[in-house]
């Protein structure tokens, strides 16, 4: 059996390859529907992993709670401004004290300062915390450790550095027991995190080269740094003054975080007169993020349908000319012995040998397109194994699909008049 | 010699109607004739007088629309399409006018297509080929294509082709009619020595030199047979 199919793909090459132009413009069709199909699964996937990471990285069983600086007063153009905005301690204590499934919540000051090393200077987001930053958040060490209760307490000039920072900083040596300077005060760094992807909200702040992240104990930065902060602009001065900027609400349960972003949502609007503040959900972000993905997959997967059912359609076209075409080589052969089922496995084999040499070809290149994307346009890209295989499986049906009727056609004609067929 | 040979082909009162619309058109109508193994035929007639109809149904590429026809002991009538098309390949061998070789296979190849088709095919097939092309002249040729050869060289595959599962009976519509005469000559040589060898021949043709070949001729006219004439001035000539 194995021999007759092999002979049979070899007469169906044979045949194919007496027309090349044609058959290889037959095939285009399906290389491109089988190429753009993988093409954009691996791009579409890249795109919904980077996202779901980085929404886990905000943690699925946190509630963030941000302060927002609220509209600002057009009608103002005094040259000092002082504006006060956003979370507040009383707000922390609001979110520590009332919910009993909160497991704890982590209180962020992001303060503007400048960092040095030698001759070295940057512009990270300094983040003024406390010691359960690090497990809300499930950021991982590198060396050393993270802020401790006892650095809070003791109001200690400690930081812990993000992989950014250090790398930026200190390329050479290992950072531990340096001490850099934070705006103008000397701190020795205890610990250095490993790196994140980026995420979106880490957009510079106006003004400034952000980079990475640096950490220092709550206290610390509320003795050096205070809470107000003077932002110049272009012929104007602008001080603000925000208590907390970041809340985060680590919950003892994913099940417990729809509550809670209701509960806290609730209490702000309770406890804030101004627009001052947003609550990020990421469990909702990855839903979110999921749904957009299915909606994609189902949009994808139309056009891929389509592409390929015009490919088929192309195929079938091509293989109905043939048919006609070879009208008296079908009669010899059912003269000389050949029965339907041979005369319907012969064209069979024709169009799915033409269908998947256009599926082979198309994951050739669908597997080049995400390699040229993530070279030139920088965007990540996952090739799973399910889509080629899904798109060689597509290609094979379709054959087999739109060759069928070309080839039961051709087994039913009658000999003789197909003998007389010229 | 021929008397006491078994019946391979049993024609029965055998009809062909073409319906055209309204009309009919009886290509055969009432055809009672038996070849026996190792006989030399040729059926002659004016065109249209249905020669062609007949080997097509002796062929057993098309089937009569009433009487019995039986090869070998098979009654066609009580053949599917599967059981006929093996048949045709095991026990008729076809030769057409215009050799019919398929293209885009080489001479090789083209001698083997009726092996391929078979439930068992012979084990050494592609030795006979080989053993059919040297006896033919053919050897030298056989990965060419068939647009490279002669119309000589052409029908030669064709009838190595006819050849190849070993059948009985041997059929050809005006097989050199595409032919000049040196090469028809030839040909017919070739046909003169498959009949010594046993096979039993039924030949086509509107040319009598061709028909001399043959032990009897039957002539057809408008669908019956007319008359069955005996050749005895052929084996001379052999
Ligand atoms: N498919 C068909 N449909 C209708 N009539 C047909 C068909 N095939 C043959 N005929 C008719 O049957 C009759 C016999 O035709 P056939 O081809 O057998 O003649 P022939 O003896 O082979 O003639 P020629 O010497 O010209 O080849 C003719 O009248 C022809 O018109
Ligand atoms: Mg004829």
């Amino acid at each position: 059996m194995s021999g007759i199919l092999a002979r049979t793909v070899q007469l169906g090459v044979k045949s194919l390859l007496l027309h090349k132009l044609r058959s290889l413009l037959t095939t285009l069709g399906v290389l491109f529907g089988v190429s753009s199909v993988i093409a954009m699964l691996a791009i579409g996937e890249g795109a919904s992993a980077e996202a779901q990471e980085q929404i886990k990285q905000l943690g699925s069983q946190n509630v963030i709670l941000r302060s927002v600086k609220p509209p600002e007063d057009v009608n103002s153009n005094q040259t000092t401004r002082l504006i006060e905005y956003g979370l507040t301690h009383n707000d922390f204590s609001r979110v520590t004290k009332t919910y009993p499934w909160v497991e704890n919540a982590v209180p962020v000051r992001i303060l503007q300062q400048e960092v040095r090393y030698d001759a070295k200077a940057m512009r990270p987001r300094v983040m003024a915390t406390e010691a359960n930053y690090q497990q809300a958040t499930g950021r991982m060490m590198h060396e050393g450790r993270f802020l401790t209760a006892a650095d809070d307490f003791n109001v200690s000039n400690v930081c812990v550095l993000g992989y950014e920072v250090a790398r930026e900083l200190l390329p050479l040596k290992s950072p531990l027991g340096q001490r850099i300077k934070i705006g103008t005060e000397y701190f020795t760094v205890v610990g250095t995190l490993l790196p994140r992807v980026p995420i979106g909200d880490d957009i510079p702040l106006p003004g400034a080269d952000v980079t990475g992240e640096i950490f220092i104990p709550l206290t610390t930065g509320a003795r050096w740094f205070g809470e107000m902060q003077v932002k110049q602009r272009a012929g104007s001065r602008e001080m603000e003054t925000v208590e907390l900027h970041e809340i985060i609400v680590h919950v003892d349960k994913a099940e417990n975080v729809e509550r809670t972003a209701a509960a806290c949502r609730e209490m702000l609007r309770r406890n804030h007169d101004q627009d001052d503040y947003e609550v990020v959900v990421p469990l909702e972000l990855l839903a979110r993020a999921e749904e957009t993905k299915r909606i994609f997959n189902i949009v994808l997967g139309s056009i891929a349908g389509i592409s390929l059912l015009v490919g088929g359609i192309g195929i079938m076209n091509v293989m109905l000319a043939t048919v006609t075409e070879r009208t008296r080589e079908i009669g010899v052969r059912r003269a000389l012995g050949a029965k339907q089922h041979h005369i319907v496995f012969q064209f069979l084999v024709e169009t799915v040998v033409l269908s998947v040499g256009g599926g082979l070809a198309g994951i050739i290149l669908g597997l080049a397109i995400p390699i040229g994307v993530e070279h030139f346009a920088d965007m990540r890209t996952i090739v799973e194994p399910s889509g080629p295989i899904l798109a060689f499986g597509i290609s094979v049906s379709i054959g087999l699909l739109f060759g069928l009727y070309p080839a039961w056609r051709a087994a039913q004609m009658d000999p003789v008049e197909a003998l007389r067929h010229e | 010699m021929e008397k006491n040979n078994p019946v391979v082909a049993d024609l029965g009162n055998i009809g062909r109607v073409y319906k055209m619309g309204t009309t009919e058109v009886r290509a055969l109508d009432g055809i009672d004739v038996s070849f026996k193994a190792g006989e030399y035929w040729a059926i002659m007639g004016s065109s249209g007088s249905g020669k062609s109809t007949l080997l097509n149904i002796l062929g057993c590429i098309d089937r009569p629309t009433f009487g019995n026809y039986v090869v070998n002991g098979y009654n066609v009538n009580d053949l599917n399409d599967d059981e006929l098309s093996q048949l045709r390949g095991r026990e008729l061998g076809f030769i057409f006018q215009s050799f019919n070789l398929i293209p885009q296979l080489n001479m090789l190849e083209n001698i083997l297509v009726p092996v391929f088709y078979q439930d068992n095919p012979r084990p050494d097939a592609e030795e006979r080929a080989y053993m059919l092309a040297e006896r033919l002249g053919l050897a030298d040729r056989l990965d060419h294509r068939p647009v490279e050869l002669s119309g000589g060289q052409q029908q030669r595959v064709a009838i190595a082709r006819a050849l190849i599962n070993d059948p009985p009976i041997l059929l050809a519509d005006e097989a050199t009619g595409n032919l000049d005469t040196q090469t028809t000559g030839e040909i017919l040589e070739l046909f003169d020595e498959l009949h010594e060898e046993g096979k039993t021949i039924l030949l086509v043709t509107h040319e009598a030199e061709v028909g001399a070949h043959a032990e009897r001729v039957m002539w057809l006219r408008d669908g019956k047979v007319d008359r069955v004439v005996e050749n005895h001035t052929v084996e001379a000539g052999s």
